[in-house]
């Protein structure tokens, strides 16, 4: 190991490294409201529309994250929709991660008994109270442990993106070795960069995880 | 729109062809997998402390690090480091046994871990000996609860592998580029035909198993 070669390759890591946590968390922001969203409609049973995400959540859930951005990328532009590499990312992995988010949520939403929809009535709440104040908190501490590995899965796909000619930690490390040679400090590097940003959001989801087992449960 | 490409030749074939190895190596790899992953996962329920560590930094690992890195480090890294020669197909399938090992074994521990304590206490006070309690009580239970979540992880791997290609491997995604490449002049528009041809092939060898593995689940929880 050659830390030379390491202080040199810093500066495009970083900057590698900043695309990807942005691409990332904006396509995580986008697979909430995605999954959110989608949640509802099933879960309220909307007509039309939940059959509609009924389909998406199960095509989604059911591709790679790389078939669907090679698709959008290459394949769209054909059909005369053209996204840029960044774009592309965000929207890929905002389509994928709002196939998993709306099942984590809609198993929330569905394992709360309906006694408690029932009760919340007779105490004289109105509909959009029983939904917002007794329901949703619940469902989404329930819901809490699926949504962090969520989070979680979509951060390690954003490894993919180097395929669409991002310029992420991917590519980066590929493009290195490619060029100097120098495996061990690119791999090195890679891998450093990538507990860096994701042994936080770890560590954090498990706290989260066991103050949500402790609301629902008291354990 | 594109379609009209795959309808050349043998450019179907080849493509089914890719996907075939892309579904070779993740049966390959969730077969390892699972059989390492049971044995993890009761190793996982041992009260040593130096097991548990060692096991939980592994898991640990596989929860954080992307499979492409992994990728990356076992088919760059190995070779420069120790010297040896690794063919692709065998790095993919050393690295996916890896983490669905990880996979495997913690949902191993989540159903040993499901089985009240009263169920051995009770199989003890009927008389069984300890092989019958788990031969009788403990295994078939578990079975139940592992089916399901053994067949999900098998689309999850199948979804996985669709990487390889990074690391040259000629499966569908490959083979679907090569294609667009070859008629880039006659079909100009065959990114968009081949590309939805395989999101839909991939969609096809995932999504009957996902069903099966809900209604397993289904079936079996109630």
């Amino acid at each position: 190991m050659d830390f030379e070669v390491i202080t040199s390759y810093l500066p495009r890591y970083e900057k590698a490294f900043f695309l990807t946590i942005r691409i990332g968390w904006l396509g995580i922001l986008l697979s909430f409201a995605i999954g959110i969203l989608s949640a509802f409609l099933i879960h309220f049973r909307v007509p039309i529309l939940s059959k509609i995400m009924d389909v998406y959540v199960e095509v989604f859930r059911n591709t790679p994250l790389l078939v669907q951005l090679f698709f959008i990328y290459f394949g769209l532009p054909k059909a005369g929709i053209s996204v840029s590499a960044e774009s592309c990312g965000i929207v890929g992995l905002g389509l994928l991660g709002g196939s998993y988010m709306s099942e984590a949520i809609r198993s929330g939403l569905d394992s709360i008994p309906r006694m408690q929809t029932e009760s919340a009535v007779a105490l004289g709440l109105t509909k959009p109270q029983v939904f917002f104040s007794v329901i949703f908190p619940q469902a989404l501490t329930l819901s809490a442990p699926a949504v962090i590995a969520n989070v979680i899965f979509l951060l390690k796909e954003t490894s993919v993106f180097s395929a669409i000619s991002l310029m992420d930690l991917m590519f980066t490390a590929k493009d290195l070795i490619g060029l100097y040679y120098n495996t061990t400090e690119a791999l090195f590097l890679l891998v450093v960069f990538y507990i860096v940003m994701l042994l936080p959001v770890s560590v954090l989801g498990s706290v989260i995880e066991k103050k949500a087992r402790f609301r629902m449960l008291g354990d | 729109m594109g379609f009209e490409v795959l309808l050349k030749g043998s450019n179907m074939i080849r493509l089914l062809g890719g996907l075939l190895v892309a579904l070779r190596i993740s049966l390959v790899s969730v077969c390892i997998s699972i059989i390492l992953g049971t044995v993890l996962g009761v190793a996982m329920t041992f009260k040593s402390p130096v097991v548990r560590g060692v096991l939980r930094v592994y898991l640990e690992i596989v929860r954080i690090m992307p499979q492409m890195v992994l990728l990356f480090l076992v088919y760059f890294g190995a070779t420069k480091a120790m010297g040896i020669n690794l063919s692709a197909e065998a790095a993919s399938v050393i690295v996916f046994t890896f983490w669905g090992t990880a996979e495997m074994s913690d949902l191993v521990r989540g159903a040993l871990k499901g089985i009240p304590k009263i169920q051995y206490e009770s199989s003890v006070a009927l008389g069984l000996s300890n092989v019958q309690t788990y031969a009788y009580v403990i295994v078939p239970q578990i079975i139940r609860r592992m089916i399901p979540l053994s067949i999900n992880l098998i689309t999850r791997m199948i979804k996985t592998t669709s990487l390889v290609m990074m690391i040259g491997i000629v499966e569908v995604l490959k083979v679907g580029q090569q294609i667009i490449e070859a008629n880039r002049k006659s079909s100009p528009n065959a990114a968009f035909g081949v590309f939805l041809t395989i999101f839909g092939l991939y969609f096809i060898a995932c999504w009957p198993i996902s069903r099966l593995s809900k209604h397993l689940e289904k079936k079996w929880s109630a």
